[in-house]
Protein backbone atom coordinates (compact mmCIF):
# COMPACT_ATOMS: atom_id res chain seq x y z
CA UNK A 1 0.00 0.00 0.00
CA UNK A 2 1.35 3.61 -1.02
CA UNK A 3 2.13 5.32 2.16
CA UNK A 4 0.22 8.46 2.91
CA UNK A 5 0.44 11.64 1.63
CA UNK A 6 0.55 13.67 4.92
CA UNK A 7 1.48 12.58 7.87
CA UNK A 8 1.87 14.03 11.77
CA UNK A 9 3.16 11.94 14.88
CA UNK A 10 2.57 13.51 17.91
CA UNK A 11 3.58 16.82 16.86
CA UNK A 12 3.51 19.17 19.91
CA UNK A 13 4.31 23.07 19.75
CA UNK A 14 4.20 25.40 23.24
CA UNK A 15 4.82 28.91 23.43
CA UNK A 16 5.47 29.23 27.26
CA UNK A 17 2.43 27.89 28.84
CA UNK A 18 0.16 28.48 25.52
CA UNK A 19 0.10 24.87 24.00
CA UNK A 20 -1.08 25.13 19.97
CA UNK A 21 -0.39 21.58 19.05
CA UNK A 22 -0.57 18.90 21.92
CA UNK A 23 0.66 15.84 20.17
CA UNK A 24 -1.29 15.76 16.87
CA UNK A 25 -1.45 12.40 15.26
CA UNK A 26 -3.09 13.30 11.74
CA UNK A 27 -3.40 11.00 8.27
CA UNK A 28 -4.16 12.60 5.06
CA UNK A 29 -4.27 10.10 2.29
CA UNK A 30 -3.71 10.79 -1.24
CA UNK A 31 -6.81 11.99 -3.16
CA UNK A 32 -8.26 13.04 0.44
CA UNK A 33 -11.07 15.57 0.55
CA UNK A 34 -10.44 16.55 4.81
CA UNK A 35 -11.30 18.79 6.62
CA UNK A 36 -10.12 20.57 9.42
CA UNK A 37 -12.29 21.98 12.14
CA UNK A 38 -12.67 23.65 15.43
CA UNK A 39 -13.49 26.99 17.58
CA UNK A 40 -11.09 30.04 16.93
CA UNK A 41 -7.85 29.41 18.96
CA UNK A 42 -7.69 25.78 18.78
CA UNK A 43 -4.67 26.07 16.90
CA UNK A 44 -5.78 24.92 12.85
CA UNK A 45 -3.60 27.43 11.84
CA UNK A 46 -0.69 26.85 13.95
CA UNK A 47 -1.00 23.22 12.39
CA UNK A 48 -0.47 24.36 8.99
CA UNK A 49 2.05 26.12 10.05
CA UNK A 50 4.00 23.84 11.26
CA UNK A 51 3.42 20.97 8.82
CA UNK A 52 4.80 23.89 6.22
CA UNK A 53 7.48 24.76 8.63
CA UNK A 54 6.78 27.93 9.05
CA UNK A 55 7.27 26.95 12.82
CA UNK A 56 9.31 24.70 13.89
CA UNK A 57 7.72 21.81 16.23
CA UNK A 58 8.62 21.18 19.86
CA UNK A 59 9.11 17.68 19.06
CA UNK A 60 7.33 15.23 16.81
CA UNK A 61 7.11 14.33 13.23
CA UNK A 62 5.86 15.15 10.06
CA UNK A 63 5.89 12.78 6.72
CA UNK A 64 5.27 13.94 2.91
CA UNK A 65 4.57 10.60 0.86
CA UNK A 66 6.54 8.62 4.06
CA UNK A 67 9.41 11.00 3.71
CA UNK A 68 10.24 12.56 6.99
CA UNK A 69 10.14 16.65 6.28
CA UNK A 70 10.60 17.65 9.81
CA UNK A 71 13.82 19.01 9.08
CA UNK A 72 13.13 20.18 5.99
CA UNK A 73 13.58 24.20 4.91
CA UNK A 74 9.71 25.61 4.06
CA UNK A 75 11.23 26.16 0.31
CA UNK A 76 12.56 22.33 0.36
CA UNK A 77 8.52 21.33 1.28
CA UNK A 78 7.23 23.47 -1.09
CA UNK A 79 9.28 21.86 -4.25
CA UNK A 80 8.08 18.15 -3.18
CA UNK A 81 4.57 20.01 -3.81
CA UNK A 82 3.05 20.57 0.03
CA UNK A 83 1.16 24.16 -0.50
CA UNK A 84 -0.61 26.00 1.56
CA UNK A 85 -2.46 29.17 1.60
CA UNK A 86 -2.95 32.04 4.00
CA UNK A 87 -6.14 32.81 6.21
CA UNK A 88 -5.35 36.07 5.79
CA UNK A 89 -4.26 37.31 2.50
CA UNK A 90 -0.90 37.70 2.33
CA UNK A 91 -0.05 38.26 -1.28
CA UNK A 92 2.41 40.92 -3.05
CA UNK A 93 -0.16 43.74 -2.64
CA UNK A 94 1.01 46.47 -5.33
CA UNK A 95 1.97 43.54 -7.88
CA UNK A 96 -0.89 42.60 -10.44
CA UNK A 97 -2.81 39.79 -10.24
CA UNK A 98 -1.05 38.19 -12.91
CA UNK A 99 2.47 38.80 -11.27
CA UNK A 100 1.63 37.09 -8.21
CA UNK A 101 0.71 34.45 -9.99
CA UNK A 102 3.84 34.47 -12.27
CA UNK A 103 6.18 34.61 -9.43
CA UNK A 104 4.60 31.22 -7.90
CA UNK A 105 5.21 29.46 -11.30
CA UNK A 106 8.64 31.19 -11.90
CA UNK A 107 9.46 29.45 -8.53
CA UNK A 108 7.71 26.10 -9.71
CA UNK A 109 10.04 25.51 -12.99
CA UNK A 110 13.33 26.67 -10.71
CA UNK A 111 13.80 29.75 -12.57
CA UNK A 112 12.62 32.09 -9.86
CA UNK A 113 17.30 32.95 -9.12
CA UNK A 114 17.49 33.69 -12.81
CA UNK A 115 19.23 37.22 -13.18
CA UNK A 116 19.42 38.31 -16.28
CA UNK A 117 16.99 36.66 -18.49
CA UNK A 118 13.32 39.04 -18.10
CA UNK A 119 10.33 37.39 -16.96
CA UNK A 120 9.08 38.52 -20.03
CA UNK A 121 10.61 35.97 -21.99
CA UNK A 122 9.28 32.85 -19.79
CA UNK A 123 6.31 33.20 -22.05
CA UNK A 124 5.55 29.90 -20.69
CA UNK A 125 5.62 30.93 -17.13
CA UNK A 126 2.95 33.70 -18.00
CA UNK A 127 0.72 31.71 -20.08
CA UNK A 128 0.12 28.99 -17.36
CA UNK A 129 0.24 31.71 -14.93
CA UNK A 130 -2.99 33.27 -17.02
CA UNK A 131 -4.99 30.26 -17.76
CA UNK A 132 -4.98 29.89 -13.98
CA UNK A 133 -5.95 33.35 -13.20
CA UNK A 134 -8.73 33.16 -16.33
CA UNK A 135 -9.93 29.92 -14.42
CA UNK A 136 -10.61 31.48 -11.46
CA UNK A 137 -12.87 34.16 -13.06
CA UNK A 138 -9.97 36.62 -12.52
CA UNK A 139 -8.73 37.45 -16.35
CA UNK A 140 -10.44 41.01 -16.56
CA UNK A 141 -8.63 42.07 -13.61
CA UNK A 142 -5.56 40.14 -14.52
CA UNK A 143 -3.47 43.56 -15.07
CA UNK A 144 -4.62 45.59 -11.80
CA UNK A 145 -2.46 45.39 -8.89
CA UNK A 146 -4.00 43.01 -6.08
CA UNK A 147 -4.65 45.77 -3.49
CA UNK A 148 -7.50 47.41 -5.98
CA UNK A 149 -9.46 44.20 -5.80
CA UNK A 150 -12.34 43.93 -3.68
CA UNK A 151 -10.81 41.35 -1.01
CA UNK A 152 -13.51 38.76 -1.65
CA UNK A 153 -11.31 38.75 -5.02
CA UNK A 154 -8.23 38.88 -3.36
CA UNK A 155 -8.81 35.61 -1.69
CA UNK A 156 -9.27 33.19 -5.47
CA UNK A 157 -5.37 35.47 -5.60
CA UNK A 158 -4.64 33.75 -3.16
CA UNK A 159 -5.72 29.97 -3.97
CA UNK A 160 -4.56 31.12 -7.64
CA UNK A 161 -1.12 31.10 -6.45
CA UNK A 162 -1.46 28.11 -4.23
CA UNK A 163 -2.47 26.63 -7.55
CA UNK A 164 0.45 27.83 -9.68
CA UNK A 165 2.74 25.78 -7.42
CA UNK A 166 1.12 22.18 -8.71
CA UNK A 167 0.40 20.81 -5.51
CA UNK A 168 0.42 17.25 -4.42
CA UNK A 169 -0.75 18.16 -0.91
CA UNK A 170 -3.20 20.95 -0.33
CA UNK A 171 -3.77 23.44 2.66
CA UNK A 172 -6.48 25.56 1.99
CA UNK A 173 -6.48 27.50 5.39
CA UNK A 174 -10.30 29.47 5.21
CA UNK A 175 -9.77 30.16 1.59
CA UNK A 176 -13.81 31.43 2.31
CA UNK A 177 -13.19 33.96 5.10
CA UNK A 178 -14.39 37.22 3.64
CA UNK A 179 -15.93 35.93 0.44
CA UNK A 180 -19.36 37.05 0.02
CA UNK A 181 -21.52 34.18 -0.54
CA UNK A 182 -22.54 35.18 -4.71
CA UNK A 183 -18.49 33.86 -4.96
CA UNK A 184 -18.37 31.61 -2.74
CA UNK A 185 -19.36 29.17 -5.52
CA UNK A 186 -16.20 29.97 -7.19
CA UNK A 187 -14.29 28.59 -4.54
CA UNK A 188 -16.48 25.43 -4.47
CA UNK A 189 -15.90 24.81 -8.22
CA UNK A 190 -12.29 25.09 -7.76
CA UNK A 191 -11.82 22.93 -5.15
CA UNK A 192 -14.25 20.13 -6.88
CA UNK A 193 -12.14 20.33 -10.40
CA UNK A 194 -9.00 19.46 -8.09
CA UNK A 195 -7.28 16.38 -9.65
CA UNK A 196 -8.40 13.83 -7.70
CA UNK A 197 -4.97 12.58 -6.76
CA UNK A 198 -4.44 15.77 -5.01
CA UNK A 199 -4.69 15.50 -1.35
CA UNK A 200 -6.63 18.41 -0.05
CA UNK A 201 -6.61 19.84 3.88
CA UNK A 202 -9.29 22.42 4.30
CA UNK A 203 -9.52 24.68 7.46
CA UNK A 204 -13.16 26.77 7.03
CA UNK A 205 -15.61 28.09 9.29
CA UNK A 206 -18.21 27.68 6.83
CA UNK A 207 -19.83 24.99 7.92
CA UNK A 208 -22.30 24.48 4.48
CA UNK A 209 -18.82 24.37 2.64
CA UNK A 210 -17.40 21.65 5.08
CA UNK A 211 -20.45 19.53 4.78
CA UNK A 212 -20.47 20.16 0.93
CA UNK A 213 -16.89 19.01 0.06
CA UNK A 214 -15.23 16.73 3.22
CA UNK A 215 -14.95 13.37 3.12
CA UNK A 216 -13.83 13.36 6.18
CA UNK A 217 -13.50 15.85 8.88
CA UNK A 218 -10.62 15.99 12.01
CA UNK A 219 -11.94 18.55 15.20
CA UNK A 220 -9.33 20.43 16.94
CA UNK A 221 -9.72 21.75 20.17
CA UNK A 222 -6.92 23.28 22.67
CA UNK A 223 -4.09 21.38 20.59
CA UNK A 224 -5.71 18.73 20.30
CA UNK A 225 -7.43 16.16 17.81
CA UNK A 226 -11.05 15.38 19.59
CA UNK A 227 -12.54 13.32 17.30
CA UNK A 228 -12.25 12.29 13.32
CA UNK A 229 -14.80 10.56 11.01
CA UNK A 230 -17.55 11.14 8.50
CA UNK A 231 -18.89 14.10 7.97
CA UNK A 232 -22.13 12.26 9.35
CA UNK A 233 -20.50 11.05 12.36
CA UNK A 234 -19.24 14.85 13.04
CA UNK A 235 -22.37 15.64 12.98
CA UNK A 236 -23.51 13.89 15.27
CA UNK A 237 -21.28 13.43 17.82
CA UNK A 238 -22.64 15.07 21.27
CA UNK A 239 -18.61 16.10 22.08
CA UNK A 240 -18.07 18.12 19.02
CA UNK A 241 -21.99 19.40 18.92
CA UNK A 242 -20.92 20.58 22.68
CA UNK A 243 -17.45 22.22 22.03
CA UNK A 244 -18.01 23.60 18.93
CA UNK A 245 -21.23 23.70 17.15
CA UNK A 246 -22.70 25.15 20.23
CA UNK A 247 -25.22 23.74 22.97
CA UNK A 248 -28.63 23.79 21.85
CA UNK A 249 -30.38 25.74 24.54
CA UNK A 250 -34.23 25.98 25.21
CA UNK A 251 -35.41 29.44 24.29
CA UNK B 1 -7.62 47.04 -22.46
CA UNK B 2 -7.39 43.56 -19.76
CA UNK B 3 -8.65 40.44 -21.21
CA UNK B 4 -6.88 37.99 -23.62
CA UNK B 5 -3.73 40.20 -24.15
CA UNK B 6 -2.99 40.25 -20.22
CA UNK B 7 -0.22 37.83 -21.49
CA UNK B 8 1.06 40.33 -23.93
CA UNK B 9 1.04 43.54 -22.11
CA UNK B 10 3.34 41.65 -18.66
CA UNK B 11 5.89 40.25 -21.71
CA UNK B 12 6.35 43.50 -22.75
CA UNK B 13 6.53 45.19 -19.55
CA UNK B 14 10.22 44.82 -19.75
CA UNK B 15 11.36 46.38 -23.56
CA UNK B 16 12.76 49.98 -23.34
CA UNK B 17 10.21 53.28 -22.99
CA UNK B 18 11.66 55.95 -24.84
CA UNK B 19 11.64 58.07 -21.57
CA UNK B 20 14.11 55.67 -20.81
CA UNK B 21 16.87 57.62 -22.77
CA UNK B 22 16.41 61.06 -21.03
CA UNK B 23 19.07 60.78 -18.80
CA UNK B 24 21.65 59.43 -20.94
CA UNK B 25 20.72 62.78 -23.22
CA UNK B 26 20.47 65.12 -20.58
CA UNK B 27 24.09 63.83 -19.52
CA UNK B 28 25.54 64.42 -22.86
CA UNK B 29 23.81 67.32 -23.17
CA UNK B 30 25.50 68.67 -19.73
CA UNK B 31 29.30 68.17 -21.05
CA UNK B 32 28.29 70.61 -23.86
CA UNK B 33 26.09 72.90 -21.39
CA UNK B 34 28.36 73.23 -18.57
CA UNK B 35 32.18 72.91 -19.59
CA UNK B 36 33.48 74.27 -16.36
CA UNK B 37 31.11 72.17 -14.25
CA UNK B 38 32.94 68.89 -15.43
CA UNK B 39 34.33 67.62 -12.55
CA UNK B 40 31.44 67.81 -10.45
CA UNK B 41 29.35 66.38 -13.26
CA UNK B 42 31.32 63.01 -13.10
CA UNK B 43 30.88 63.60 -8.77
CA UNK B 44 27.28 62.98 -9.82
CA UNK B 45 27.62 60.53 -12.32
CA UNK B 46 29.55 58.57 -9.94
CA UNK B 47 27.16 58.82 -7.14
CA UNK B 48 24.50 58.27 -8.95
CA UNK B 49 25.57 54.78 -9.61
CA UNK B 50 26.38 55.16 -5.48
CA UNK B 51 22.72 55.79 -5.20
CA UNK B 52 21.69 52.93 -7.76
CA UNK B 53 23.48 50.13 -5.77
CA UNK B 54 21.43 51.46 -2.54
CA UNK B 55 18.30 51.29 -4.99
CA UNK B 56 18.66 47.24 -5.52
CA UNK B 57 18.78 46.28 -1.69
CA UNK B 58 16.84 48.86 0.00
CA UNK B 59 13.82 50.27 -3.16
CA UNK B 60 13.68 46.32 -4.47
CA UNK B 61 14.95 43.69 -1.45
CA UNK B 62 13.50 46.57 1.39
CA UNK B 63 16.91 45.65 3.27
CA UNK B 64 16.85 48.85 5.23
CA UNK B 65 20.81 49.57 5.68
CA UNK B 66 22.80 52.29 7.03
CA UNK B 67 26.48 50.54 5.67
CA UNK B 68 26.16 51.09 2.28
CA UNK B 69 29.49 53.20 2.68
CA UNK B 70 31.10 50.49 3.54
CA UNK B 71 31.21 49.17 -0.03
CA UNK B 72 32.26 52.69 -1.69
CA UNK B 73 34.75 53.49 0.46
CA UNK B 74 36.52 49.44 0.06
CA UNK B 75 36.42 49.79 -3.48
CA UNK B 76 37.74 53.19 -3.29
CA UNK B 77 40.51 51.96 -0.70
CA UNK B 78 41.36 48.86 -2.72
CA UNK B 79 41.67 51.00 -6.14
CA UNK B 80 43.36 54.01 -4.44
CA UNK B 81 46.14 51.53 -2.65
CA UNK B 82 46.74 49.58 -6.32
CA UNK B 83 47.41 53.14 -7.68
CA UNK B 84 49.62 54.16 -5.18
CA UNK B 85 51.51 51.48 -5.21
CA UNK B 86 52.23 50.97 -8.61
CA UNK B 87 48.98 49.67 -10.65
CA UNK B 88 47.42 52.78 -11.65
CA UNK B 89 45.31 51.11 -15.17
CA UNK B 90 42.16 51.92 -14.44
CA UNK B 91 39.68 49.71 -15.59
CA UNK B 92 41.33 46.58 -13.84
CA UNK B 93 41.64 48.68 -10.74
CA UNK B 94 37.80 49.02 -10.13
CA UNK B 95 37.41 45.47 -11.32
CA UNK B 96 39.60 45.32 -8.39
CA UNK B 97 37.13 47.55 -6.62
CA UNK B 98 34.72 45.64 -7.35
CA UNK B 99 35.26 42.78 -6.38
CA UNK B 100 36.91 43.77 -3.07
CA UNK B 101 33.33 45.17 -2.23
CA UNK B 102 31.51 42.53 -3.45
CA UNK B 103 33.43 40.00 -0.79
CA UNK B 104 32.71 42.40 2.09
CA UNK B 105 29.36 42.30 1.03
CA UNK B 106 29.27 38.66 1.01
CA UNK B 107 30.74 37.82 4.14
CA UNK B 108 28.90 40.03 6.62
CA UNK B 109 25.67 39.42 4.75
CA UNK B 110 26.04 35.66 5.58
CA UNK B 111 26.51 37.08 9.00
CA UNK B 112 23.87 39.88 8.98
CA UNK B 113 21.53 39.14 6.83
CA UNK B 114 20.05 36.03 9.64
CA UNK B 115 17.80 39.15 10.38
CA UNK B 116 15.76 42.37 9.60
CA UNK B 117 14.53 45.15 10.26
CA UNK B 118 15.94 47.13 13.25
CA UNK B 119 18.64 44.67 14.10
CA UNK B 120 19.62 44.79 10.59
CA UNK B 121 20.00 48.26 10.35
CA UNK B 122 21.85 48.48 13.26
CA UNK B 123 24.39 45.60 12.26
CA UNK B 124 25.01 47.75 8.58
CA UNK B 125 26.11 50.23 10.47
CA UNK B 126 28.03 48.17 12.77
CA UNK B 127 29.97 46.70 9.53
CA UNK B 128 30.85 50.03 8.56
CA UNK B 129 31.94 51.10 11.69
CA UNK B 130 34.17 48.27 11.75
CA UNK B 131 35.86 48.93 8.50
CA UNK B 132 36.36 52.59 9.07
CA UNK B 133 38.04 51.80 12.27
CA UNK B 134 40.38 49.25 10.73
CA UNK B 135 41.39 51.44 7.90
CA UNK B 136 42.01 54.11 10.12
CA UNK B 137 43.86 52.13 12.02
CA UNK B 138 46.30 50.58 9.54
CA UNK B 139 47.26 54.18 9.09
CA UNK B 140 51.02 52.75 8.00
CA UNK B 141 49.10 51.86 4.89
CA UNK B 142 46.17 53.76 4.11
CA UNK B 143 47.10 56.95 5.65
CA UNK B 144 44.75 57.29 8.30
CA UNK B 145 43.39 60.36 9.35
CA UNK B 146 44.91 62.39 6.38
CA UNK B 147 43.40 59.91 3.49
CA UNK B 148 45.31 58.31 0.75
CA UNK B 149 47.93 60.24 -0.93
CA UNK B 150 50.13 59.45 -3.98
CA UNK B 151 47.35 57.97 -6.07
CA UNK B 152 48.89 57.55 -9.56
CA UNK B 153 46.19 56.43 -12.20
CA UNK B 154 47.32 55.35 -15.76
CA UNK B 155 45.21 56.79 -19.01
CA UNK B 156 41.93 54.64 -20.07
CA UNK B 157 43.59 52.07 -22.66
CA UNK B 158 46.80 53.94 -22.53
CA UNK B 159 45.32 56.89 -24.18
CA UNK B 160 42.64 59.04 -22.35
CA UNK B 161 44.34 60.78 -19.91
CA UNK B 162 43.03 62.39 -16.65
CA UNK B 163 42.67 65.68 -17.93
CA UNK B 164 42.32 69.15 -15.66
CA UNK B 165 38.62 70.01 -17.02
CA UNK B 166 37.78 66.34 -16.06
CA UNK B 167 36.25 65.60 -19.66
CA UNK B 168 37.96 62.14 -19.75
CA UNK B 169 36.34 61.27 -16.06
CA UNK B 170 33.06 62.79 -16.91
CA UNK B 171 33.21 60.31 -19.76
CA UNK B 172 34.09 57.60 -17.90
CA UNK B 173 31.94 57.90 -15.05
CA UNK B 174 28.67 58.02 -18.00
CA UNK B 175 30.27 55.13 -19.71
CA UNK B 176 30.73 52.99 -16.60
CA UNK B 177 27.34 54.25 -14.76
CA UNK B 178 25.63 53.32 -17.95
CA UNK B 179 26.87 49.68 -18.28
CA UNK B 180 25.80 49.24 -14.74
CA UNK B 181 22.80 50.37 -15.05
CA UNK B 182 22.09 48.48 -18.22
CA UNK B 183 22.98 45.32 -15.85
CA UNK B 184 21.24 46.31 -12.95
CA UNK B 185 17.96 46.96 -15.62
CA UNK B 186 18.26 43.58 -16.77
CA UNK B 187 18.23 42.45 -13.19
CA UNK B 188 14.85 44.25 -11.53
CA UNK B 189 12.90 42.96 -15.09
CA UNK B 190 14.37 38.92 -13.88
CA UNK B 191 12.57 36.59 -12.33
CA UNK B 192 14.97 37.62 -9.64
CA UNK B 193 15.05 40.76 -9.71
CA UNK B 194 10.65 40.43 -8.97
CA UNK B 195 11.02 37.93 -6.15
CA UNK B 196 13.20 40.15 -4.26
CA UNK B 197 10.10 42.83 -5.02
CA UNK B 198 8.00 39.82 -3.79
CA UNK B 199 10.39 39.65 -0.62
CA UNK B 200 9.91 43.32 -0.17
CA UNK B 201 6.13 43.12 -0.90
CA UNK B 202 5.68 39.84 1.67
CA UNK B 203 8.10 37.65 2.61
CA UNK B 204 6.00 34.85 3.99
CA UNK B 205 4.62 34.25 0.99
CA UNK B 206 7.68 33.94 -0.73
CA UNK B 207 9.23 31.52 1.21
CA UNK B 208 4.89 29.26 0.83
CA UNK B 209 5.66 29.89 -2.91
CA UNK B 210 8.86 27.91 -2.06
CA UNK B 211 11.53 30.80 -2.61
CA UNK B 212 15.23 30.75 -0.57
CA UNK B 213 14.75 33.87 0.44
CA UNK B 214 17.80 33.97 2.48
CA UNK B 215 19.73 33.18 -0.62
CA UNK B 216 18.19 35.90 -2.79
CA UNK B 217 18.96 38.51 -0.23
CA UNK B 218 22.50 37.60 0.19
CA UNK B 219 23.07 37.69 -3.73
CA UNK B 220 21.41 40.98 -4.04
CA UNK B 221 23.13 42.57 -1.00
CA UNK B 222 26.66 41.22 -2.78
CA UNK B 223 26.12 42.62 -5.88
CA UNK B 224 24.83 46.20 -4.72
CA UNK B 225 28.26 46.23 -2.71
CA UNK B 226 30.07 45.35 -5.97
CA UNK B 227 28.36 48.19 -7.75
CA UNK B 228 28.99 50.58 -4.81
CA UNK B 229 32.31 49.72 -4.64
CA UNK B 230 32.62 50.07 -8.53
CA UNK B 231 31.29 54.03 -7.75
CA UNK B 232 34.05 54.51 -4.72
CA UNK B 233 36.50 53.57 -7.12
CA UNK B 234 35.46 55.58 -9.99
CA UNK B 235 35.27 58.66 -7.45
CA UNK B 236 38.56 57.72 -6.08
CA UNK B 237 40.27 57.52 -9.57
CA UNK B 238 39.00 60.85 -11.16
CA UNK B 239 39.52 62.58 -7.71
CA UNK B 240 43.07 60.83 -7.14
CA UNK B 241 41.84 60.70 -3.40
CA UNK B 242 40.52 58.81 -1.15
CA UNK B 243 39.53 59.67 2.41
CA UNK B 244 38.18 58.25 5.49
CA UNK B 245 35.02 60.19 5.53
CA UNK B 246 33.94 58.08 1.96
CA UNK B 247 32.99 55.02 4.95
CA UNK B 248 31.53 57.43 7.40
CA UNK B 249 28.24 56.90 8.48
CA UNK B 250 27.25 61.12 6.86
CA UNK B 251 27.85 59.01 3.66
CA UNK B 252 25.34 56.33 3.93
CA UNK B 253 23.06 58.60 5.16
CA UNK B 254 23.50 61.04 2.62
CA UNK B 255 22.88 58.94 -0.73
CA UNK B 256 19.82 57.43 0.96
CA UNK B 257 18.39 60.93 1.26
CA UNK B 258 19.32 61.63 -2.51
CA UNK B 259 17.79 58.27 -3.19
CA UNK B 260 14.17 59.64 -1.55
CA UNK B 261 14.68 62.33 -2.86
CA UNK B 262 14.18 61.14 -6.41
CA UNK B 263 12.17 57.95 -5.22
CA UNK B 264 13.01 54.44 -4.06
CA UNK B 265 12.60 50.91 -5.74
CA UNK B 266 11.74 52.63 -9.44
CA UNK B 267 15.25 52.51 -10.57
CA UNK B 268 15.62 56.42 -11.85
CA UNK B 269 15.22 57.66 -8.57
CA UNK B 270 19.17 57.96 -8.33
CA UNK B 271 18.90 59.85 -11.94
CA UNK B 272 16.74 62.16 -10.27
CA UNK B 273 17.40 62.09 -6.63
CA UNK B 274 21.31 62.54 -6.85
CA UNK B 275 21.86 65.47 -9.27
CA UNK B 276 19.06 67.41 -7.46
CA UNK B 277 20.43 66.94 -4.01
CA UNK B 278 24.20 67.71 -5.00
CA UNK B 279 23.43 70.46 -7.24
CA UNK B 280 21.13 72.23 -4.42
CA UNK B 281 24.39 71.22 -2.27
CA UNK B 282 26.79 73.44 -4.26
CA UNK B 283 23.94 75.98 -5.24
CA UNK B 284 23.13 76.43 -1.20
CA UNK B 285 26.70 76.41 -0.26
CA UNK B 286 27.87 79.54 -2.56
CA UNK B 287 24.41 81.90 -1.84
CA UNK B 288 24.71 80.53 2.11
CA UNK B 289 27.92 79.10 3.50
CA UNK B 290 27.28 78.37 6.87
CA UNK B 291 23.50 77.21 6.70
CA UNK B 292 23.37 75.40 3.28
CA UNK B 293 22.22 72.30 5.23
CA UNK B 294 19.50 73.98 6.93
CA UNK B 295 17.93 74.57 2.93
CA UNK B 296 18.86 71.10 2.66
CA UNK B 297 16.90 69.99 5.60
CA UNK B 298 13.98 72.29 4.92
CA UNK B 299 13.82 70.51 1.36
CA UNK B 300 13.75 67.23 2.65
CA UNK B 301 11.23 68.03 5.31
CA UNK B 302 8.88 69.36 2.29
CA UNK B 303 8.95 66.10 0.59
CA UNK B 304 8.68 64.16 3.63
CA UNK B 305 5.37 66.10 4.02
CA UNK B 306 3.89 66.44 0.31
CA UNK B 307 5.32 63.22 -1.44
CA UNK B 308 6.49 60.49 0.14
CA UNK B 309 7.65 58.99 -2.59
CA UNK B 310 9.99 61.28 -3.86
CA UNK B 311 9.94 63.00 -6.81
CA UNK B 312 9.06 60.23 -9.05
CA UNK B 313 6.31 59.40 -6.55
CA UNK B 314 4.60 63.15 -7.24
CA UNK B 315 4.67 62.26 -11.16
CA UNK B 316 3.41 58.86 -10.26
CA UNK B 317 0.57 60.28 -8.58
CA UNK B 318 0.01 62.96 -10.66
CA UNK B 319 -0.88 61.10 -13.63
CA UNK B 320 -2.57 58.56 -11.97
CA UNK B 321 -5.08 61.34 -10.75
CA UNK B 322 -4.94 62.58 -14.06
CA UNK B 323 -5.88 59.63 -15.79
CA UNK B 324 -8.74 59.34 -12.76
CA UNK B 325 -10.22 62.84 -14.64
CA UNK B 326 -10.25 61.34 -17.86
Amino acid sequence: MSPLALESRGLCRSFGALVVANMIDFRLEHGARHALIGPNGAGKTSFVELVTGALRPSSGHILLDGVDISHWSQAARVKRGLVRTFQITALFRRLSVLENVTLAICERFGIGGGLFRPVGRHRAAIEEAFALVERLGLADEALCPVNTLAYGRQRLVEIAVGLGLSPQVLLLDEPAAGVPSGESGTIIEVVESLPPDLALLIIEHDMDLVFRLAHRITVLVQGRVLVEGSPEAIAADPQVRRVYLGERVPV
Amino acid sequence: MPGPDAVGIFARRHRHHPLEAAPWLVAVAAYFAFPSYLPLGAQILATILFALSADLVLGYAGIVTLGQAAFFGAGAYTTGLLAAHGWGEPITGLLAGAAAAALIGLLSGIVILRTTGLTLLMLTLVVASLLYEVINKASWLTGGDDGLQGMEVWPIFGRFRFDLFGQTAYFYCLIVLFLCWLVARRMVHSPFGRSLVGIRENVRRMHAIGAPVGGRRLVIYTISAALAGISGALIAQTTQFVALSFLSLDRSGTVLIMLIIGGVGRLYGAFIGVPLYMVAQDRFSEIDPVYWYFWIGLLMVLLVVFARGGVLGLIEELRSRDGARR
